[in-house]
């Protein structure tokens, strides 16, 4: 078993931001089934945190800037670290997540076990 | 009560109450000593009660014998005067007599501070929850290797080099500190818990186990430990009051839960009007309490969980608040039997087809319950998978209830 991170990255600050709030409080039943589906495979590593929209970019020279982006429109939604043997099944549990009906996407990375 | 029936439940429930007074007042380095007295107390009332027939009060006399076996202890014992009862006169000063308090309050004082004691962190977590059994639960060797599918001689040298190393360590029997409190209250809610599991879930799981009366009462001694908790202003916690209303909901099932051959009646089946309902309502009271401060416990999750199953009715309401709180538990604690009712509440609430492609995924391949679910999902939907299901299920089946269960549905289907 090989630990995964699944980054949830949506548009957060745009005019037309997607989802929309409405969406949102229509996915969190969904949402909450599939976290409790991969729990219920003891596929979870880490139970998945809410991250404030605000948001703050630091970059070269110190410089920081307000919002929770960097260069792009979409920023972290959320994330969380799961269990599977390889990157075909954290695919398998990513495609899972609701929101991705609604314009988000989901980046899933496989940790490098250190030696 | 005929004295066959008594002696056990006496046993069950003054063991260790006598035990916990005489460690409290003597120390952990005594507990040896404290057992064999009582012991010895015990068989004295085997061998007396079945040739004279029961005293009037069959528990005062426990306590009344017990206290002249410590008291000639002490005096036919020399270790004992110049060791023990030097730390007792300073514990309890001027008195000739040494004083054995077996009032409710000091009963209640020790068994506190012999919980706390128990559950020290100098010991392992299973050691714990075994010497916690044997000291505070009066349970035997044996009853705890059965109830840790373990044999004998393992629980024995558990219990044991937990008992040497409380010694070593020095531990004193007092009432616990806020710090020690909050160190320790999750592994004594645990220790708590699994008494009331082994009392609650045995019963007709193993053919040795199926007392309903005895299993009954370890219930009730849970209850009561917990009780004592809450008692105490300091350790009157929210996890503690949740704890105490998820028993009490449980509890409130257990008449049902049997028919009078022992034979298990599943939930859908059970007469709801057996259900008690003051112990519904004594869960409910506990359940307002416990929702205080900001920290969900596993036990509020599962107390939350029990709440609704005292609603016989369905709807919509009930499963989706069932399944959300599963939800919940597996992300705090995963357990393989959380994940299958909840895969159960997920059929509830989002139909049979989804639950199949979820419960599919779980791979629980060892457990029967597992087999049981998805026979049960694909009834009506694919009824010759079910059945190879509930075969599979049969096959893995070990008591006679479960079995029996399993049966009937194969039954149901070949009809």
């Amino acid at each position: 078993m090989n630990e995964f991170l699944l980054v949830i990255h949506r548009d957060l600050t745009s005019a037309d931001a997607k989802p929309s709030p409405e969406q949102m409080q229509a996915a969190i039943k969904p949402f909450q089934d599939w976290i409790g589906g991969i729990a219920a495979q003891n596929k979870l590593v880490t139970p998945p945190k809410r991250w404030d929209s605000d948001g703050r970019v630091v970059k070269e020279n110190n410089t920081v800037t307000n919002g929770p982006y960097a260069e792009i429109k979409e920023s972290i939604g959320g994330m969380l670290i799961i269990r599977a043997n390889d990157y075909d099944e954290a695919v398998e549990i990513a495609k899972g997540c609701p929101i991705l009906q609604w314009g988000a996407k989901v980046e899933v990375r496989m940790a490098i076990v250190t030696a | 009560m005929e004295e066959r029936a008594l002696i056990p439940k006496l046993f069950r429930t003054e063991y260790r109450k006598i035990v916990a007074v005489l460690c409290y007042l003597s120390g952990i380095e005594h507990i040896e000593i404290a057992e064999d007295i009582v012991s010895d107390t015990f068989l004295a009332a085997t061998e007396l009660w079945s040739i004279k027939g029961l005293p009037e009060n069959p528990t005062a006399w426990l306590y009344t014998v017990a206290k002249n076996k410590t008291k000639n202890y002490l005096k036919r014992n020399s270790f004992f005067e110049q060791k023990l009862s030097a730390d007792i006169k300073y514990l309890t000063p001027k008195t000739e007599e040494i004083e054995i308090d077996l009032s409710n309050k000091n009963i209640a004082d020790s068994q506190l501070a012999m919980i706390f004691t128990v559950c020290n962190p100098a010991i392992s977590s299973e050691a714990q929850v075994a010497l916690a059994l044997n000291l505070l639960c009066g349970f035997g060797v044996q009853e705890i290797a059965d109830a840790f599918l373990t044999n004998k001689e393992v629980i024995y040298k558990r219990i044991n080099r937990a008992k040497e190393k409380l010694k070593e360590a020095n531990i004193k029997i007092e009432q616990p500190t806020i710090s020690e409190i909050n160190n320790r209250l999750d592994s004594v809610l645990t220790t708590i818990y699994l008494l009331f599991s082994e009392g609650y879930y045995s019963t007709g799981r193993r053919p040795e186990s199926q007392n309903t009366i005895l299993r009954k009462d370890l219930c009730e001694e849970a209850m009561r430990l917990c009780y004592l908790l809450i008692e105490n202003t300091s350790t009157n916690k929210p996890a503690v009051n949740a704890l105490f209303a998820l028993m009490s909901f449980h509890s409130s099932r257990f008449d049902a839960r049997t028919n009078d051959d022992g034979e298990t009646i599943l939930y859908e089946e059970q007469d709801e009007t057996r259900w008690n309902q003051e112990l519904i309502e004594l869960g409910t009271h506990f359940l307002n309490l416990a929702s205080t401060g900001n920290i969900v416990s596993k036990y509020h999750l599962e107390a939350g969980i029990a709440y609704w199953h005292t609603q016989k009715q369905d709807s919509a309401e009930k499963w989706e608040n069932i399944l959300q709180l599963y939800n919940s538990l597996l992300i705090l604690e995963y357990s393989p039997i959380a994940a299958l009712n909840r895969t159960f509440a997920l059929a509830k609430t989002n139909g049979k087809k989804e639950a199949i492609v979820e419960a599919e995924k779980l791979h629980l391949t060892d457990y029967h319950f597992y087999y049981s679910l998805l026979g049960n999902l694909y009834t009506e939907i694919d009824n010759k998978k079910a059945l190879q299901h509930f075969q599979a299920a049969l096959h893995l089946a070990h008591s006679s209830a479960d079995k029996a269960t399993i049966s009937k549905n194969i039954e149901r289907l070949l009809n």
